[in-house]
């Protein structure tokens, strides 16, 4: 257990040094003074990195692929929410559908546990809205598995189909990561040798691999007082010495 | 302000130090070698005096864009400008598909100069896209930094032959990074398609501009996302089966493969190591409905460790998958662990008969090798436990433990009076 602490503390000093590494070479005018970054990418390599909870913004068009990444650490469940503010009604001539996408790290495509990732926006609606809530990421999977793990999520927001004529028209979107703790009962053991492609976003607040502290300590302890008790208890009804 | 910023820099480099040397330090002043280049290529053909955006021609509309862009030129970015159908106004397709001209070359922008030259600019001859796209290819050279053609015209290529988007993947395809964004002033289907397929060739984008802000704020935006840094790509060229395969270590690369064609590499993992892998093929054409990429790791003997692969249906950019596979700790008995593993990428992709094959879909892999830890001990947090059953369990052993504890205690104590 002390190897563990200290490995995590180990790997966080040497996350946050390359963090800060790369906060220095990252573009400054894709950020406004709020964190808030205002571009987004258009493939997985230039995903624009953005922090849980911050909302990130993006001019675009209709059929532009929109990516970004946001950190996640291991007993969070994250929810990633997209907002579109489609062109005027006049400019459009018919429905769209609208898509989002979540990858892990290695690319690998997510299933949203909940949520709406697709959506369509019919000609007269001013904005979409499409949300979807990934499985609780583990600190540890087996390598065969397909599991959430702690590390960088990319988000993909495009049209999945539009009228042709539409297609190049202007589009507004926003993105938001919120992540909220899953609890003791989803907290496991294990860890990674290395967060998964997290080199351009910054270690969640809880760290990687999510904070030492679960209430299954507290159940455990609360056990093991609980069956002291009882023995004691037992011992006490079968024996009674002092009576005889 | 110059000493903070100096500090920060300072702060910057010992940082950038520290974390081993993984990121680039700061270059010096002036656009550095690697420095991102742009080239504007503008369509100066007869149509664009056609007077439609917000009650200007699109001739104005389109110098005023450049001359705001060249105002608002970030520091670390070369720019040039290309014209095409610009010098001459006749009737004879061949002189007229053969103008084209660099009107600025790419580079430090002199902002007076470049601006007075697009001032100069009058609608005048044909719209010869193959061929400036050529032209802006070779402005840009190959000297490092990331590439950007941002075409704007208001119609499709007027010269026929060779199909601009050809051309523009064909240019892609040359490894050299090309991104080509599009800009469309008319908004006729034709020209909707080519330029999205220019765009679509190259992973650029495609924008229908009606109103002057639009274009204005489009092109800047363009620029500016070529400042984006990003992860430089190593061309590499994979085999038809392992044994042959070219064996890459930790980063990106760039390669192609046709429909239906599998590509092999070859990593070392050494022994504690767990190996990363991701796959993307890029659909940068149009292809059939439905689709899938493969990634397999497989070991030097043939056997499959593991496999990623992911499938879909409908308009995408790129299908990606992924893997990780771990090398177990050096053993007693000599088994050192470490093993080179295959990497196979396939696709599924298929397209109907009319799209061209050659060249293949672009395929981005990234390799990475980071350290392995033990499986865990437990599957639960410090192996602890959870819930009413663990309690009961706890509190009943305890129970058990107490009475059978108090039951010996009495009986000793029974045989002790005895004696």
């Amino acid at each position: 257990m002390t190897r563990q602490i200290f490995g995590r503390m180990r790997r966080t000093a040497a996350a946050a040094l390359v963090a800060g590494a790369a906060l220095c070479t990252a573009a400054p005018a894709a950020v406004a003074d709020d964190g808030a970054p205002s571009e987004a990418g258009t493939s997985f390599r230039t995903a624009t990195p953005v922090k849980p909870g911050v909302k990130a913004t993006a001019q675009g068009t209709t059929g532009d692929y929109l990516y970004w990444q946001f950190p996640a650490g291991a007993g969070q469940q994250v929810t990633a929410t997209a907002t579109v503010t489609l062109p005027e009604a006049s400019v459009r001539t018919g429905a769209a559908t609208w898509q989002l996408d979540v990858f892990d790290g290695l690319r690998r495509r997510q299933a949203c546990a909940s949520g709406e990732p697709t959506k369509r926006a019919q000609r007269q609606d001013a904005t979409v809205t499409l949300t979807c809530t990934l499985r609780t990421v583990r600190p540890w999977a087996e390598r065969w598995s397909n599991d959430p793990l702690p590390g960088a999520y990319y988000v993909r927001l495009t049209v999945g189909d539009a009228p042709a004529p539409d297609m190049g028209t202007p589009v507004r979107a926003e993105l938001q990561a919120t992540a909220k703790d899953a609890g003791g009962a989803e907290a496991g053991g294990g860890e990674l040798g290395a967060p998964l492609h997290a080199a351009a976003v910054a270690e969640p607040d809880g760290g990687w691999n999510g904070s030492w502290w679960s209430d299954r300590w507290a159940w455990t302890v609360g056990g093991a007082v609980l069956a002291a008790l009882a023995a004691v208890g037992g011992y006490t009804l079968t024996r009674h010495p002092h009576r005889r | 302000m110059i000493i903070t910023r100096r500090l920060a820099a300072g702060a910057c480099a010992l940082l950038a130090a520290l974390a081993g040397g993984v990121v680039p330090a700061h270059a010096a002043d002036g656009p550095p070698k690697d420095s991102p280049k742009v080239e504007l290529v503008l369509d100066v053909s007869g149509s664009m005096s056609t007077r439609d955006i917000d009650g200007g021609s699109r001739m104005s509309a389109a110098q005023q864009a450049f001359d705001d862009v060249i105002d608002a030129l970030p520091d670390g970015v070369r720019l040039g400008i290309r014209t095409l159908g610009a010098t001459y106004p006749g009737d004879d397709k061949e002189i007229g598909c053969k103008d084209s001209k660099q009107l600025y070359p790419v580079g430090k922008v002199d902002k007076t100069e470049a601006k007075t030259a697009v001032a100069t600019l009058r609608p005048t001859g044909w719209t010869p896209i193959s061929l400036a796209l050529r032209g802006a290819d070779q402005d840009l050279g190959t000297d490092g930094g990331t590439r950007r053609i941002v075409l704007i015209t208001d119609g499709e290529d007027t010269c026929g032959q060779p199909d601009p988007c050809e051309v523009a993947r064909e240019l892609a395809a040359k490894g050299n990074h090309l991104t080509v964004d599009t800009l469309g002033l008319a908004h006729d289907d034709k020209t909707r398609e080519q330029l999205s397929c220019i765009a679509e060739a190259t992973g650029g984008t495609y924008t229908t501009v009606r109103h002057r802000k639009e274009l204005t704020g489009r092109v800047k935006q363009l620029v500016r996302r070529s400042e984006t840094p990003v992860e430089t790509v190593k061309p590499v060229q994979g085999a038809n089966e392992c044994a042959t395969a070219p064996e890459l270590g930790a980063g990106v690369f760039a390669d192609r493969e046709q429909f239906a064609e599998h590509r092999w590499y070859r990593v070392k993992v050494k022994s504690g190591q767990e190996l990363r892998a991701s796959a993307s093929v890029a659909a940068d054409r149009q292809v059939d409905r439905d689709y899938g990429v493969l990634l397999r790791a497989v070991g030097e003997d043939g056997q499959e460790l593991v496999r990623g692969s992911d499938a879909g249906s409908g308009r995408t950019d790129v299908m990606a998958t992924g893997l990780r596979y771990a090398t177990g700790k050096a053993k007693k008995n000599g088994d050192q662990g470490a093993r080179t593993v295959c990497l196979e990428v396939s696709n599924s992709f298929s397209a109907p008969p009319s799209v061209k094959r050659d060249p293949g879909l672009p395929v981005e892999l990234a390799v990475d090798l980071v350290k392995s830890p033990d499986n865990p001990s437990d599957l639960a947090a410090f192996g602890l436990g959870r819930g009413w059953i663990l309690l009961a369990v706890l509190g009943v052993t305890g129970l058990l433990a107490g009475l059978l504890w108090g039951w010996l205690a009495r009986w000793r104590v029974a045989v002790w009076r005895e004696n």
